[in-house]
């Protein structure tokens, strides 16, 4: 779990960065959308850098998704009997995170269809993602979506961070609160910079 | 003070068990949670009925016998043990909800008494140190920095309740485990088996049907010691060495 996490998580570091770059503009979005299928050439063939990353973040995905349904049935099975009533003290982020994987899950679903396959964009001219990305978020039910799925995000690594800090060994007694800041400020981070985009689409700041 | 509690009771392992409603009065705010019901199965007795089975010895916080979920709460709303519990932390006509561990690795034994051998079978996979017989060692014959002493010590507060795995959603024994090896990994004294303790143990704790840790941190809430949950990282860094090591 934690470590596919992080691996998911760098990536979408990267991925809220590049996305930012809508507000230079069409020529600068795409030009960077083109060159990030040149990454690695001449050694590697073009697009191939882009495979190899897509590859990567599908066995995490899916090691991450196969981990959480075993770690969900061996708990499950754990604590068969309920509490007649049972005070939880657990915050917001800790106890949604299955259904915010889920949702997160089906989210990348139509994240693809919608800007990688086109297969629901409303515009679906390949090469063109300034475009693309415009049409799409110019529908009010794909910047809804969009902005409930980044607020699910932004939840599931508040306590993710965090909790991958405990998995893996590094949190203590001292470190707790610096892991608890850095995991609140990624979530921020990553939810107020992924939404941004089409928060501005559906402003007109960027049409 | 008068009462109604709302105690589970269930006669045997395999019965159906169910809520049952009793009230009590006449309770003196300076009573303990157990005189309270001690109280409350002295009319039971009288009136012929069977006595509610609770858990308890030392009733002074230190043994780990007592084992209640009150109103939700491993151990009542108090940081103690339910033997520690008071009373006053209850007003006069309150409902109160009284029921046993709930966890597939504590099956209920009858009403209110659960069978915590599971956790005996973790210490006996690891929770030991091999010392040589004889006279006692000398004290200072084997030096311990002050912060890893006091490491031990916060750590070797562990009762064994099981209020943590109570109160864990997923019924995992993390915090109890984490304890147990935090406590005797830190030593000099522990040092021989330092790997094969965490090894063992984690393995002994799952094969009991404990649940995973998702790091909720309820457990560290429900301790009536204070085992913090940063213990659990700890634990953790003691298995990925271990794993790295080998025994
Ligand atoms: C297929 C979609 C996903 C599903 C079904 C899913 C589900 C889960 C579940 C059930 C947990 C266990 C959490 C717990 O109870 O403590 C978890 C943890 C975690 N998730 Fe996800 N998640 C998904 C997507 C993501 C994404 C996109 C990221 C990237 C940011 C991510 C990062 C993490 C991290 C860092 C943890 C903590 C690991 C740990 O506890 O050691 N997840 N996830
Ligand atoms: S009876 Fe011994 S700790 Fe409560």
């Amino acid at each position: 779990m934690a470590v596919t996490g992080l691996a998911m998580l760098a990536y979408l570091v990267a991925h809220m960065l590049g996305n930012l770059k809508i507000f230079f503009g069409s020529g600068d979005f795409n030009g960077y959308a083109h060159w990030l299928r040149t990454i690695g050439e001449p050694v590697l063939h073009h697009e191939w850098f882009l495979w190899l990353a897509r590859v990567g973040l599908v066995v995490a995905v899916v090691l991450h998704a196969v981990a959480a349904y075993q770690l969900s049935r061996r708990d499950i099975a754990a604590r068969p009997a309920k509490y007649e009533r049972k005070r939880r003290r657990a915050s917001y982020a800790t106890r949604t995170m299955r259904w915010g994987g889920i949702i997160l899950g089906l989210f990348i679903v139509w994240h693809l269809l919608d800007l990688t396959t086109l297969t629901v964009n409303p515009r679906a001219e390949a090469g063109h993602p300034y475009e693309n990305v415009v049409a799409s978020f110019r529908t009010w039910y794909s910047g809804a979506l969009y902005i409930v799925a980044m607020l699910a995000l932004g939840l599931h690594i508040r306590h993710g961070f965090w909790s991958a800090a405990q998995t893996l060994g590094a949190g203590s007694a001292r470190r707790d609160r610096l892991f608890k800041a850095l995991a609140n400020g990624l979530a921020l981070l990553l939810t107020c910079g992924f939404i941004a985009v089409p928060v501005a689409v559906m402003t007109g700041a960027v049409s | 003070m008068k009462l109604t509690l709302r105690v589970w009771r269930q006669r045997t392992p395999e019965a159906e068990g169910a809520m049952a409603t009793y009230e009590v009065d006449g309770i003196s705010a300076d009573m303990s949670f157990l005189e309270m019901l001690d109280t409350l199965n002295e009319e039971l007795i009288l009136a012929g009925d069977d006595p509610v089975a609770f858990d308890h010895d030392c009733r002074e916080g230190i043994c780990g016998a007592c084992s209640l979920v009150i109103n939700g709460e491993a151990h009542g709303p108090e940081r103690t043990t339910t033997c520690q519990l008071h009373m006053r932390s209850f007003r006069d006509g309150d409902t109160i909800d009284i029921e046993p561990w709930r966890a597939a690795a504590f099956p209920v034994v009858r009403d209110l008494v659960v069978d915590r051998s599971a956790f005996d079978r973790v210490i006996q996979a690891g929770g030991y140190v091999s010392v040589p017989t004889g006279a006692a060692p000398e004290a200072h014959a084997t030096p311990v920095p002050k912060a890893d002493a006091d490491f031990a010590f916060e750590h070797a507060e562990c009762i064994g309740c099981g209020a943590c795995v109570a109160a864990c959603p997923n019924g995992s024994a993390m915090l109890f485990t984490s304890a147990k090896v935090n406590h005797l990994n830190v030593l000099p004294q522990g040092a021989p088996e330092r790997e094969s303790r965490v090894l063992d143990m984690v393995e002994a704790m799952d094969a009991e049907g404990f649940g995973g840790c998702t790091n909720t941190g309820e457990c560290a809430v429900a301790c009536p010691k204070g085992i913090p949950l940063p213990s659990i990282a700890a634990m953790n860094r003691e298995y990925l060495r271990a794993t790295m090591r080998g025994r």
